[in-house]
């Protein structure tokens, strides 16, 4: 089936790699990062779920084992700052009122989240305060400055695994990621499954496609050079198939971003990762 | 001074007398090459980072001269004689003439 | 000469081979004279520098390479395939460690990534390595 062709990829991959690591086993100064673990239930299509990190040369792979050589943190170092940065009428930093960005720890495997009725992302969460607490204006959802400070608060939950909620309250927005997840759109007429699920580990022209886990969001891709947010990736998507993309941080995407982040249940975060 | 550039530096906090130590240095920089071109069909000019240094006590480690073709984001690593306790100090030289400095200091037991 | 099918996949493929036959990278005697201009037309010897370089670019936006030439004073990277092939200049002081660094750089194409190391002696050495660079079926 898939597995074998990428499986050779892999291991022709290997020969020229010059560090301490094999290319199935990530470990991230010291932490280890699970890349690769038993599908949830809910999938019934595939058995074993790979993080993004298994489809990518060895020369990328290497990138992301070490926080000095991976590029992301240049912007994780301005998410610092833009932390402790006083904005708005109130007066306040981030910082003001959670005094250790650590303390975020576990956050990020739990979002998308119901809140209130409403399903809200980490990048809703963070504008929140900045409109209701702060007096700040709301930051672009895929912006720079968010994706600096969503980049900060993920890595906080680096290493542990995605467990989000897709039952009781979540399972409406669950069942409509789902359903898009499955819709063939555009000109294209593709679906994520299309690609993502039936022709993961296949080669697509010269891109090795993955699983689609969004484990490691924000993303450092070597394409644009700095963080990607998981609805500017999802915009990108639907674009290369020739489709009206959903609107950043509407109701389609943060649907199919709580589905994702289930197809992912049990991989680490991996924020900030480095890809293609 | 262009926006949003920041430097990184990786050096150890400590050696003995003579080690050679690995330093990386990273610095957040487009690195516009002057082969793009805008929505009007524009070139957009070249503006990136031509040189870099590194220093310890004034003494030169290296001396890079960069050209477009470096990655955005422009990162170095190299290896460094230590003879005593003291700092390193590096220099990116930027096309609009800015430069951006950062420095490290290392002790030497 | 009649276009049969027969006539025009002979006509195609022979196309197709001279084309291959004369397709070297476009900027070659670009590098070719900037390499000159940097040793002043001086021999190249091999074996002296290391190029470590990735076989297949996963991106050619960002493709990590470095160097290592034991005795030399500075090491002078090309790129054959890119619009302007010059690509970085290490010069190596005083308290440099060992004659190597590592970077990243830009690759527009698949092309031969090319390092001239000026030993102590003012000979010259080199060292190339063929980097394969695609644009990807689906990255959005």
């Amino acid at each position: 089936m898939n597995l074998k062709p990428w499986m050779t990829v892999a291991a022709i991959g290997l020969a020229g790699a010059a560090y301490a690591q094999d290319e199935s086993s990530l470990s991230i100064d010291g932490t280890a990062i699970v890349t690769e673990t038993a599908a949830p239930a809910h999938m019934e299509n595939v058995d074993t779920i790979y993080s993004g990190w298994r489809f990518r040369s060895a020369e990328t792979q290497a990138l992301e084992t070490d926080d000095f050589d991976n590029p992301a943190f240049v912007f994780v170092d301005q998410g610092i700052d833009l932390f402790d940065k006083v904005d708005g009428t109130e007066g306040k930093a981030c910082s003001s009122c959670h005094e250790n960005v650590e303390d975020f720890a576990g956050l990020r495997t739990q979002l998308p989240r119901v809140q209130d009725g409403e399903l809200v992302t980490m990048e809703n969460l963070v504008n929140d305060c900045r409109t209701e607490r702060m007096g700040a204006e709301p930051w672009k959802y895929s912006g720079g400055q968010m994706t600096a400070v969503t980049a900060l608060i993920g890595l906080q939950s680096r290493g542990m695994p995605i467990n989000v909620a897709i039952d009781g309250e979540a399972a409406p927005f669950w069942e409509k990621g789902k359903e898009l997840y499955y819709t063939r759109v555009g000109q294209l007429d593709m679906s994520c499954s299309n690609c993502h699920e039936d022709n993961y580990g296949v080669m697509i022209r010269a891109d090795h496609l993955s699983q689609g886990q969004i484990n490691g969001f924000p993303t450092y891709r070597l394409k644009n050079a700095k963080l990607n947010s998981i609805h500017g990736r999802f915009k990108g998507c639907m674009k290369n198939i020739r489709a009206t993309p959903f609107a950043e941080g509407g109701e389609e995407f943060k649907a199919l971003e709580l589905y994702l982040a289930s197809r992912g249940q049990g991989l680490s975060v991996e924020t900030p990762s480095v890809r293609n | 001074m262009a926006s949003g550039v920041k430097p990184r530096v990786k050096v150890p906090k400590t050696a003995s007398a003579g080690d050679t130590i690995t330093i990386k240095t990273l610095i957040s920089h487009k690195m516009e090459s002057g082969q793009r071109k805008d929505d009007d069909g524009n070139v957009i000019p070249r503006s990136i980072i031509n040189r870099f240094t590194a220093d310890f006590n004034g003494q030169n480690v290296i001396d890079v001269t960069l050209e477009p073709a470096i990655s955005t984001n422009p990162y170095f690593q190299f290896d460094a004689i230590v003879p005593e306790s003291g700092e390193f100090k590096f220099k990116w030289y930027d096309d609009d003439g800015d430069v951006y400095e950062t420095s490290k200091k290392i002790e030497v037991s | 000469m009649k276009l049969t099918r027969r006539n025009l996949l002979i006509l195609s493929s022979a196309g197709v081979a001279a084309t291959a036959m004369g397709s070297l990278p476009a900027f070659a005697s670009l590098t070719d004279d900037a390499i000159a201009e940097l040793t002043g037309g001086a021999p190249l010897g091999e074996g002296a520098i290391t190029l470590t370089a990735p076989e297949i670019a996963e991106n050619g936006n960002t493709v990590p390479i470095s160097v290592d030439a034991p005795g030399a004073v500075a090491i002078t990277l090309f790129a054959d395939g890119n619009p302007v092939p010059n690509v970085a200049t290490f010069n190596f002081g005083p308290l440099a460690a060992s004659r190597s660094a590592s970077t990243r750089i830009r690759l527009a194409t698949t092309q031969n990534v090319v390092a001239i190391a000026k030993m102590e002696d003012g000979s010259f050495q080199k060292a190339s390595a063929n980097v394969k660079v695609t644009i990807g079926g689906c990255g959005g």
